[in-house]
């Protein structure tokens, strides 16, 4: 045996290596050993030391992400299964962005509750690990593997609190239902690669979109793949796992899923639609169209009823999610907005990502001081901690799409592609989204609300503390929330750029 | 002077969003500081509106002036793009005066839970909204101006108003957002329908090539959002309630500008645009607007708070503006316009007058007040002549925003039934009589007779020294007006003819 295995091996020529392109991988794969060796060296008092390096091990990877973007060539590897393009590029700079600024909400917080630290901070960059090479992969495989490598590591951090039940129960609701989805995927994935016979998603895009009907199989393959994704960005009706792991989880994880592994989820979903499926338009279109129209509206209708800060926000990024299918539905309208249609997503994921972590880093810090998560412990806030105050005030409006905060400029983008579109059903699935705004500003205004015009709840006026790490993180995500909101050509523009070509 | 041209609009338009950042510097505790900053931005941005008052060349009036057109958001074709013909600059020196007045009012009595900072700050954000709508040339740039108003006034009616506060503004919030989602919808139709441009010249010369159908869609939606923020019958619901919870500063904004966004909506970018689609709507236009004359009549006579009272009277004041607009006529928007003015300087004074009496007894129940004459003269006559003015008095400036309205649903523009605009006008014309009815029956109730019991031996201030100073411009201005209409004829006509001049290609 031994020797047929070495002969064969005779025969194995290595696979071309483009280590520039590489480099962010490997950089922050060095970052994750390295802060796993310092985490056994350095003792109980000084584990602060295992989270910064962490932290500047993100900024520094963010470095070759730029240069690579500077350079401009686009790279491909393993036949095309590995790609560095400006799409690749971009989601990698959000990725270590979100990472960056969810291990500043982090710091404090794993570090006051007693919690392991240098673990925490090797499974979150693990997972930022697989979310970054998500951005590259235009392989079935490479996927599945980036998928795996962001999800088990959150599986574990869902479940940080571990003497507290709600947050074992929020880990194994999200690890059962995150492996019920992969196995459902990968039996799409299995049909797909039956008929395309190759894993690579330009090829699966060709042979997909000859000779439609014939293919029953192909319909289902792409229909399982799709329901599986839907899971992990939380899409109704396969949204029941969010809330739970949302509020069980810690609430810097709860952050990272809402954005981070959400978006790794959409990353993955446009790599496969424009480059994979592209030719069958017919199967995912309706698919999107009806997921799109039920998660914006039930999202937002079950938020209304909502009286826990992380539910509500909860409820609120599944509507969120709703929202960021818009564009797929319609590109499956008409092929001519699927120019628009990825700039709209591309647009809303970086936008999301500053209001929504900047939401949750208000919720960490207001809980410092209320150790509650109820909307009524935010009562009169106003009066005792204004800046806070107005920073959430953003967040939610931005949400919310008020100009001239983010928000505004993502929903506009969705609206731009679906009456690019043009068709009846785009237009139409545009009006639900209109409506849906409306229907979501009344639980984000309630939480104004309460800040601003309801008395305080037994009259504890003490201040908040902010530590310094949640306070960068907070004025991070609020500069990047006013200045997009007021100069939008800047996202946009990044939008425009990152385009995949379609199959 | 080349450097006002080019930054005097944009000077209007950030100057107040500079006071918001400087003032959110001051220390929260020093309020006298906090005022004086306040007051000189806003005074310093009505200078600059003073400027353009003055440098504006009347002789092309219809002629956008102070044009600034630069890139902003190239990946959409969005440009800020500002400019101002006759049209805009009454409309923007109406803003500008109301702001600079609703500081000095609020200067010693802001309203609970007091917070100056907040709410001064709160004002300039809503100075930078109302200026921006009015001078913006580009669609997304209007828009983001005409959402930026939504929440200040949601904050300044949810902190600072009445004991229902919280109800009304989310209404209100609930209400305009829901019209804008629908207005923006329209914004993006026109944007592919016509040519891949926001840019509201641009627009006006190309939407013609939008069939007929299509333009009857997208006015559809514009009209749900500027109707919603007139607003027009049925959708008025959330004014009255907005106003009457409001703070008092907060109504006078809302009745003498806000209100006035959707009125110039239509006036600057539905009717220009699709002028086709807007004959087809003009006779549901104008009939909605009717209803809302009699209507909001009917409303304020059933009335027992003094606010909610004005605020009805609103509806149908605005009701003789949308139907001035409805007959797609010279005469009609020019009136329209005026009216605009005229109402926004009248029913601002009256909610002035309302807080000020609601200060002085702590009630706005009519039932309840009475005698003011005796307790406090001043405030009486100041009532009763925005009263006069309010029910169109001929020589006090409301009369010239009700009477050519009126006048020329008569003779419409060519393509509207003659016969049902000319029913529209006899109704309106009831519209005046029950004017009459309801104000001189308000201030029969407030002003007359004797002080009631509860309130025989309380001592009421007359108006005092910032009351004067910040109504004292308006009542000029109401009486300046009425004797001089030209002053503010003279700079819309000639916009106003340019808007019209599309009509009667559609209809002849």
């Amino acid at each position: 045996m031994p020797a047929a295995l070495l002969a064969q091996a005779g025969g194995f020529t290595a696979p071309h290596l483009d280590y520039a392109a590489l480099s962010p991988e490997l950089l922050l794969l060095g970052v994750l050993v390295a802060v796993l060796l310092v985490d056994l060296v350095v003792d109980e008092t000084r584990k602060y030391l295992v989270t910064q390096l962490a932290g500047v091990g993100v900024l520094v990877s963010i470095v070759p992400v730029i240069a690579l973007a500077v350079n401009g060539d686009d790279r491909s590897m393993f036949g095309g299964a590995y790609v560095v393009d400006d799409f690749a590029l971009l989601f990698k700079g959000l990725f270590l962005a979100m990472g960056y600024v969810v291990l500043l909400m982090s710091t404090r917080y794993i570090e006051e509750g007693d919690y392991y630290e240098g673990e925490y901070s090797f499974l979150l960059l693990s997972s930022l690990l697989g979310m970054v090479v998500m951005s590259s992969s235009r392989d079935l495989i490479s996927i599945f593997v980036a998928l795996e490598l962001l999800s088990i590591p959150a599986y574990m951090l869902a479940g940080w609190r571990k003497r507290d039940l709600r947050s074992n129960e929020a880990a194994l609701k999200y690890y059962l239902l995150g492996v019920l989805a992969s196995a459902v995927m990968l039996y799409g994935m299995s049909l797909v690669f039956g008929v395309s016979g190759s894993t690579l998603l330009t090829t699966i895009g060709a042979a997909v979109a000859g000779s439609p009907g014939e293919q029953p199989v192909v319909t289902l393959g792409i229909f399982l793949i799709v329901v599986g994704f839907a899971f992990k960005v939380s899409a109704v009706p396969f949204h029941f796992w969010a809330p739970d792991t949302y509020e069980g989880a810690p609430t810097p994880v709860t952050a990272f899923l809402s954005v981070a592994s959400k978006t790794g989820g959409f990353v993955a979903l446009l790599q496969l639609v424009y480059v994979g499926f592209f030719g069958r338009p017919d199967v995912w279109g309706p698919l999107f169209w009806v997921l799109a129209a039920l998660t914006m509206t039930v999202g937002n209708l079950v938020a209304l009823r909502q009286t826990n800060i992380v539910r509500l926000l909860a409820y609120s990024s599944v509507a969120q999610a709703g929202y960021i299918l818009v564009p797929f539905a319609v590109a499956g309208e008409s092929p001519a907005a699927v120019g628009s249609a990825q700039t709209a997503t591309i647009v809303y994921l970086v936008i999301y990502a500053a209001m929504n972590l900047g939401a949750f880093a208000i919720v960490m810090a207001v809980a410092r001081k209320t150790r509650s998560g109820e909307i009524a412990s935010y009562g009169g806030l106003f009066n005792y901690a204004p800046g806070l105050t107005v920073l959430m005030t953003i967040f939610v409006f931005s949400l919310a799409g008020i100009p001239p905060l983010g928000g505004w400029f993502a929903k506009l983008a969705i609206f731009q592609a679906a009456l690019d579109a043009g068709t009846f059903n785009a237009v139409l699935l545009a009006v639900v989204a209109g409506v849906n705004s409306v229907i979501a500003l009344f639980y984000y205004a309630s939480v104004a609300r309460e800040m601003w015009m309801r008395p305080v709840p037994d009259e504890d006026r003490t201040p908040v503390n902010v530590p310094a790490p949640l306070a960068a993180a907070l004025g991070l995500t609020a500069i990047a929330v006013v200045a997009i909101g007021v100069y939008p050509q800047a996202v946009a523009r990044l939008g425009d750029l990152a385009h995949l070509a379609t199959g | 002077m080349d450097w006002f041209d080019t930054w005097g609009l944009s000077l209007a338009v950030f100057l107040p969003a500079v006071g918001v950042v400087v003032v959110g510097f001051l220390p929260r505790h020093n309020e006298q500081l906090i005022k004086v900053v306040t007051l000189l931005v806003t005074v310093a941005t009505a200078a600059v509106g003073v400027g353009l008052l003055a440098n504006f060349d009347y002789g092309v009036a219809d002629a956008l002036q102070f044009e600034v057109d630069k890139q902003w958001i190239e990946a959409i074709n969005s440009r800020y793009h500002v400019g101002i013909d006759g049209i805009s600059l009454p409309l923007i020196a109406l803003s500008m005066l109301v702001s600079v007045l609703c500081v000095v009012y609020s200067w010693d009595h802001f309203p609970e839970p007091h917070n100056p900072k907040a709410f001064l700050m709160l004002l300039l954000v809503l100075e930078v909204g109302m200026n921006g709508t009015f001078v913006a040339q580009d669609l997304i740039l209007f828009f983001v101006f005409f959402e930026l108003v939504l929440l200040p006034m949601y904050f300044m009616i949810g902190v600072w108003g009445g004991p229902n506060r919280q109800y009304a503004s989310i209404k209100f919030f609930l209400f305009t957002l829901f019209g804008s989602a629908l207005m923006i919808l329209g914004f993006l139709a026109l944007f592919f329908k016509a040519g891949n441009t926001f840019d509201i010249p641009e627009l006006i010369a190309n939407a013609s090539v939008i069939d007929h159908e299509t333009q009857l869609w997208i006015f559809g939606g514009l009209f749900m959002g500027f109707a919603i923020k007139v607003p027009m019958f049925p959708f008025h619901t959330w004014l009255p309630d907005a106003h009457t919870e409001a703070p008092t500063v907060g109504s006078v904004i809302l009745a003498a500008v806000l209100l006035k966004l959707g009125t110039y909506g239509f006036v600057r970018i539905a009717l220009p645009i699709l002028p086709e689609a807007a004959v087809s709507w003009a006779p549901w236009i104008g009939g909605l607007a009717v209803v809302g004359i009699i209507y909001g009549a009917l409303g304020s006579l059933a009335q027992r708070d003094l606010k909610r009272l004005i605020a009805f009277s609103s509806v149908a004041h605005m009701g003789f503006v949308m139907l001035g607009i409805a007959t797609l006529t010279d005469f009609g928007i020019n009136a329209a316009v005026f009216g605009m003015v005229a109402h926004g300087l009248i029913t601002g004074m009256l909610f002035f007058c309302a807080g000020s009496i609601q200060e002085r007894f702590n009630t706005r129940e009519l039932a309840r007040l009475g005698g003011l004459l005796i307790q406090a003269p001043k405030l009486g006559w100041i009532l009763g002549f925005c009263a006069m003015a309010s029910l169109g008095l001929p020589g006090l400036a409301g009369f010239w925003g009700e009477f050519p309205a009126i006048l020329a649903a008569y003779q419409p523009a060519p393509g509207l039934s003659e016969a049902l605009f000319r029913t529209y006008m006899v109704v309106a014309a009831i519209g005046t009589v029950l004017a009459a009815g309801y104000l001189l029956w308000m201030y029969q109730r407030t002003a007359f007779g004797r002080p009631k019991e509860e309130f025989a031996e309380a001592h009421i201030h007359d108006v005092h020294g910032p009351e004067w100073i910040a109504w004292a411009p308006m009542l000029a201005l109401i009486v300046v007006l009425g004797v001089y209409p030209r002053l503010l004829f003279g700079m819309t006509d000639e916009a106003v003819q340019t808007v019209t001049a599309a009509f009667a290609a559609v209809g002849g």
